[in-house]
């Protein structure tokens, strides 16, 4: 290994652009002759459209193009589609609303597209679109997830009850026994708070259609331009994918909420051929992220653990209602259900666990992945459960956690998933020490005198990253694979570049994945060049969510690079006249065994190009390899969280004194970055348990928190320091033993801090998120009640 | 449109804004200075601050005409001679950014806060004085240290 290769602690590549204000965002492009877009958005969460009228707003100054519904539907522009498919359990597909890119006949939530205006100038389109007259008649609005199915008003004609699915997942039967002779049953509702993903890079897209070569160009801010080529081709129908070009440049964060294809990217585009093929751009407000992104989470649950005499659990069930919001997204279906159910086994030995999982419609923004997407809700009902068992059975809730953790490995979880590695004991017993856990009862009696109340809480959690295998996806439902690809070229210098279908969003790809390559072939960081985001450049690719691109995409690099130094063995072969079996390869070098003759990698790349010391008739000249790799198993990173924190009951102030987070990701590539994924984690995770919550007006679905003035996310005073630890035991399922590390913090947070907070305030429940009202209420409570 | 001068980065420049012209869109679309963000349009994230006479500002808010005869220093303008601010090699040095979107508006507000306060700064002064300023990507940790490294090397 180098001193920049896998486990270095190294400054990321990347950083000099950012800190120079030299990156290049979406909106940071422009294109000659280029136009803006602006969409007319329903102000209604439900309402037929009974006719629009664009006559003014077309000869409006500046106007080029008025578009809306029946143009997309005349130019036959297909609506946006659900990837995953989920089966009722009555054997029946779910049940797939019609999503068209700008609405037609009804609109299904505040922020629904209507109509688009392009203009010469942004404030051109902005004045036009209110000269647009659009005749609704209102209709009742869904707006509650859990009244969904008994509403009088459909948000889909002909989808009965507002009901995408009736999924469940486990034995019904086996729970149902275990449930019946318990000797102790914990049962919560819990609510799990809606919330906006908010990346704080606007979304954004420039569509350029060029007539002469009839093929089109997407700027846009994806996680995945391969898969947006993919749908906006096969089942938008704008064009043929070797005639669409998309490019994802510098993206300002994601959390899930640029992996899906939206209608501003379809509609930019379509926009520009409609208009002759000026590029057409757009970026959105604030206010449209709020009101048009894909949210998250929104589940409604409740769920009971089955115990024994000895603290055992026996069984678990669970009954969620999921909201998918107005139209299903790309991968909406597949949170509630398999990214969802398939964890509710935590890091515990559990014999028995039932699900079911009924999916609404509601007149809401659409919801999809967010964060941690379905592992996070999972964590939270299992480890709240659990947390509460402990305090009704008073069991030290770390001793009844031991009691209950899984220790072999592999184990077979009745919920699919076959755990391959992990050693809980060992992250719960490192956190309970950096978390100074023995001076806890002195700290909070110190609080105490200081007329605070102190509590502390644990999140033992477990995710699922690098979904894979592509068959065992598609048997579930996927409509594509999850492998990831990769190209080394390997210049004839010996500079490299790798070509990789993974996209950073912040993640620090070109570091991380140039420092694997250091790793491997003993060259400087400094010759490595990682390039993604394009995909005229790079062949295909998934993309980067659910911490896939270190387990999926990075191992696809081994693969390319494990090719690059087979020929390149070879070539040295012949150009040092050894036979291949004694040729060595060792810290950027080619040795043969036995002797003193060496070549340095770069030059045996140079070998390869100049040609002229091998059989070009067994060698083929040039050193570039591509790779696919389809992982065996998903991983399965694990750790334990825990927050400590004092509240003052006065005011309902929450203050975070301490947290620590002891987390497995198997192989660390680069602790430095693995440490910011954590801490940013962590702080989306405090934001849903205490500051964070989409709220809609039951009566009217106006998106009431709808700016930052209204919708809370935590800023630097709400957070404190964090402590960190690692353990690591390998993955098993890729070369390089990594687990992922992009979501645990986001997963494990939410439940610490509920856990935390109903310790100090001496009450079994608390909705999130637990904002100050909330918890004066709870604090003022309990007093009264002394 | 009326006419508008004043320096930024240390050159001279000038151009005919409207009236509703907000400095951010002066800076990035005349100027073509894109590292200034606009990330909420509300002057609550704080991804557009510059100096506008040494003191923070969040460009969102502020017209561009009401800019004339200032001196206005953006991300752009911290490096000298090809060779980084201290805050910004900071930030480097401890992974204080992720997508980088916020970073500019982030050191800018640090420059300011080292002005206001000096370079020896506790933790609780940085995150106080980052109030007006939203990172989604770190968590802030790895922000608060690198700006109090930034500070003590200033």
């Amino acid at each position: 290994m180098t001193d920049t290769g896998i486990g270095a602690r190294v400054a990321r590549k990347e950083d000099k652009r950012f800190i120079m204000g030299k990156g290049r965002y979406v909106d940071d492009i422009h294109l000659p002759r280029e136009t803006y877009a602006y969409f007319l958005r329903s102000p209604h969460a439900h309402a037929k459209i009974d006719a629009i009228d664009t006559t003014a707003a077309r000869a409006a100054p500046g106007v080029l193009a008025v578009l809306t519904g029946e143009d997309a539907a005349a130019d036959k522009i297909g609506g946006l589609i659900c990837g995953w498919m989920i089966h009722s359990m009555d054997g029946s597909p779910m049940k797939v609303g019609p999503h068209p890119v700008l609405a037609q006949e009804k609109v299904r939530y505040v922020g629904d597209h209507v109509a688009v205006v392009v203009a010469e100038s942004l404030a051109d389109a902005k004045s036009a679109a209110e000269l647009i007259n659009v005749s609704y008649s209102e209709l009742d609005p869904v707006v509650d997830p859990g009244e969904a199915p008994g509403s009088a008003s459909l948000v889909h004609d002909g989808i009965e009850r507002n009901t995408v699915f009736e999924w469940s997942l486990g034995n019904k039967e086996g729970a149902d026994a275990e449930f019946a002779k318990a000797a102790h049953v914990t049962k919560l509702e819990i609510r799990n708070n809606r919330l906006i993903p908010n990346a704080i890079e606007p979304r954004a897209a420039i569509g350029s259609y060029d007539q002469a070569e009839d093929s089109f160009t997407l700027y846009t801010t994806s996680q995945n331009p391969h898969v947006a080529r993919l749908v906006i081709s096969a089942f938008v129908g704008m064009a043929p994918e070797h005639k669409l070009r998309v490019i994802a440049p510098d993206v300002g964060g994601g959390f899930g909420s640029k992996i899906f294809i939206y209608a501003e990217e379809v509609v930019c585009l379509w926009a520009s051929k409609r208009i002759g093929g000026r590029p057409v751009r757009w970026t959105a407000e604030r206010s449209e992220s709020f009101l048009a992104d894909a949210h998250g989470r929104d589940h409604v649950t409740t769920a009971e653990l089955a115990l024994n005499r000895d603290g055992k659990i026996q069984a678990l069930r669970v009954h969620t209602i999921a909201n998918m919001g107005a139209y299903l997204s790309t991968f909406a279906s597949s949170i509630p259900t398999y990214l969802y159910a398939t964890l509710l086994s935590g890091q515990y030995n559990i014999p028995q666990i039932y699900c079911e999982v009924d999916a609404v419609y509601t007149n809401t923004a659409p919801v999809d992945a967010y964060r941690g997407a379905g592992r996070p809700e999972a964590t939270y009902v299992v480890e709240r459960l659990v947390e509460t068992a402990a305090r009704e059975l008073k069991i030290d809730p770390a001793e009844f956690r031991r009691r209950n953790f899984i220790t072999q490995f592999p184990h077979q979880t009745p919920v699919i998933m076959a755990y391959d590695a992990g050693d809980y004991h060992a992250s719960l017993n490192r956190a309970l020490e950096l978390a100074d856990f023995r001076g806890f009862a002195a700290r909070k009696a110190e609080s105490s005198r200081n007329g605070r109340l102190r509590g502390i809480g644990f999140s033992t959690y477990i995710e699922a990253c690098g979904i894979a295998p592509s068959a065992a996806v598609g048997s579930l439902g996927c409509g594509v694979g999850l492998w990831e690809s990769a190209e080394v070229r390997v210049n004839p210098v010996g500079t490299v570049e790798v070509l990789t279908g993974s996209h950073s969003h912040g993640q620090g790809h070109e570091t991380t994945f140039a420092q694997l390559v250091s790793d491997r072939l003993g060259i400087g960081l400094e010759q490595v060049s990682v390039i993604h985001g394009d995909t005229d450049k790079v062949q295909f690719g998934m993309g980067t969510y659910g911490s896939r691109s270190g387990a999926v995409g990075m191992s696809a690099i081994a693969k390319a690079l494990d090719k690059i130094e087979a020929k390149a063995r070879k070539v040295a072969a012949h150009v040092m006249e050894a036979a291949e079996g004694d040729v060595e390869f060792r810290n950027g070098s080619f040795t043969v065994k036995g002797t003193d003759r060496k070549m340095a990698f770069g030059e045996v790349a140079l070998a390869a190009y100049v040609a002229h010391k091998f059989p070009t008739s067994e060698i083929e000249p040039g050193l570039k390899e591509g790779a696919f790799y389809d992982p065996t198993n998903f991983t399965f990173p694990a750790g334990c969280h825990i927050c400590e924190l004092e509240v003052d009951p006065e005011t309902g102030t929450v203050t975070i004194a301490r947290w620590t987070a002891v987390d497995d990701f198997g192989t660390l590539i680069n602790p430095l970055i693995v440490e910011g994924q954590v801490h940013g984690g962590i702080a989306q995770g405090v934001g849903q348990a205490l500051t964070e919550g989409a709220i809609y007006d039951e009566e009217s679905g106006q998106l009431i928190t709808g700016s930052y003035m209204d919708y809370c996310m935590p800023r630097a005073e709400d957070l404190p320091s964090f402590t960190l630890g690692f353990v690591e035991t390998k993955s098993p399922s890729n070369p390089l033993g990594m687990k992922g590390c992009g979501e645990a913090g986001a997963i494990a947070a939410p439940a610490a801090v509920m856990n935390a907070l109903t310790d100090a305030l001496g009450v079994r429940e608390l909705p999130m998120p637990a904002t100050p009202q909330v918890v004066w209420e709870a604090a003022s409570t309990r007093q009264a009640a002394e | 449109m009326p006419a508008v001068a004043m320096k930024v980065n240390g050159s001279q420049v000038s151009g005919d804004v409207e009236g509703r012209t907000l400095l951010v869109d002066f800076l990035r679309n005349q100027l073509n200075l894109t590292g200034t963000h606009v990330g909420c349009d509300t002057s609550q994230c704080g991804a557009c601050t510059v100096l506008v006479d040494g003191r923070a500002v969040k460009s969102c808010t502020v017209l561009a005409a009401a800019c004339g005869g200032a001196e206005v220093t953006t991300i752009e303008g911290l490096a000298k001679n090809g060779k980084l601010h201290p805050m910004q090699e900071a930030f480097r040095e401890h992974h204080g950014l992720q997508c980088g979107f916020c970073t500019p508006g982030m050191i800018m507000t640090a420059l300011d806060i080292v002005k206001r306060k000096g370079t020896s700064l506790s933790e609780e002064t940085v995150r106080h004085e980052l109030e007006g300023n939203i990172c989604r990507c770190t968590g802030y940790h790895n922000i608060v240290k690198s700006i109090q490294a930034g500070a003590s090397r200033m």
